[in-house]
């Protein structure tokens, strides 16, 4: 199903390098979507790039299915896409764990001031301290939350 | 040159395709793929994927790449000038907000990319999740700029 592919991996990373690459050297903007996604909702920040960045995001997994399909999940012959169900010992029904989840995250980057690929991809290219820190946190902290919830 | 122009918007919908094409390619759409990298107590067992980390690692390298070329510039092609995170400062909020965002990732083995990426497949409770990101990101916002931090509230010290 899901087994390790490295090549897949190092290319996908590379494509999403690349995305980032264009945005800051074309546009001069950090390619962080939980910023990108936040800021929609700020009347004053110029948000037509935005909506095309996001448009162009889910435009270009789809199209990239129906180009290569049968990595995974999408596209046909994927298997069908599916969020996590919430760990049958917490009781917590899936959507309302769900909704946690996505407030969590939502409330986090936003404060953070980013998420995988602001502080992630363009922080630690950056070199950044700040972004070193918060990807430091957020691995560690993700990492204990599986351990904890034992979701997989 | 002005950021209203059309290579300024032909540029930002080429990265955000081929950003969705990398989240496909490598499976971060695939929330079990990222918990299964997460899941660390698995690797004594031989159950872990390490794939998010050649993930991170290929991008890492080619946006590595693209600051030092930035750095020789004066400006972007399209813009003005970079524009470049305004904090510099590690603080509470960012080490709360990446808590935060931990254990959210962590519950739901989605970041706010490949959730969007996601409605390229239409998974159950998908809009839910990005209702309530929406409104987590808003509240956060909210409670940020109460403290009087706006983003890119002062200018980006030169490194």
């Amino acid at each position: 199903m899901d087994a390790f592919a490295p090549i897949p991996a190092l290319i996908g990373g590379g494509l999403i390098g690349l995305a980032s690459a264009i945005l800051w050297l074309g546009n001069g903007r950090i390619a962080g979507i939980s910023g990108v996604f936040g800021q929609l909702l700020l009347p004053r920040r110029p948000a037509l790039w935005r909506i095309l960045f996001l448009v162009t995001l889910v435009a270009g997994t789809w199209a990239a299915a129906m180009l290569v399909p049968g990595l995974g999940i999408g596209g046909p012959g994927g298997q069908p896409a599916q969020l996590v169900s919430a760990p049958a010992w917490t009781a917590i029904p899936t959507p309302v764990w769900l909704v946690a989840a996505g407030l969590l995250t939502g409330a986090g980057t936003a404060i953070g001031n980013g998420c995988t690929s602001g502080h992630g991809v363009c922080g630690l290219a950056r070199l950044s301290p700040r972004s070193l820190v918060a990807v430091a946190v957020f691995f560690g902290v993700a990492i204990l939350t599986v351990a904890v919830t034992r979701i997989v | 040159m002005r950021p209203t122009s059309f290579p300024y918007y032909a540029t930002a919908a080429v990265s955000g395709l081929l950003f969705g094409a990398g989240l496909y390619v490598s499976q971060m759409v695939n929330p079990l793929k990222v918990l299964h990298f997460l899941d660390f107590g698995a690797i004594p067992a031989g159950g872990w994927d390490p794939s998010l980390a050649f993930v991170m690692g290929g991008a890492l390298v080619v946006m590595f790449v693209a600051v030092r070329i930035g750095r020789r510039r004066a400006a972007p092609l399209f813009d003005r000038k970079f524009h470049e995170p305004a904090f510099t400062r590690i603080d509470v909020p960012l080490v709360a907000g990446a808590v935060l965002f931990g254990i959210g990732w962590g519950m739901s083995g989605i970041c706010p990319g490949p959730a969007i990426s996601l409605i390229a497949f239409e998974p159950s409770h998908l809009w839910l999740y990005l209702v309530a990101l929406l409104v987590g990101s808003y509240a956060g916002g909210v409670l940020m700029r109460r403290r009087g931090r706006t983003r890119e509230a002062v200018p980006a010290p030169a490194e």
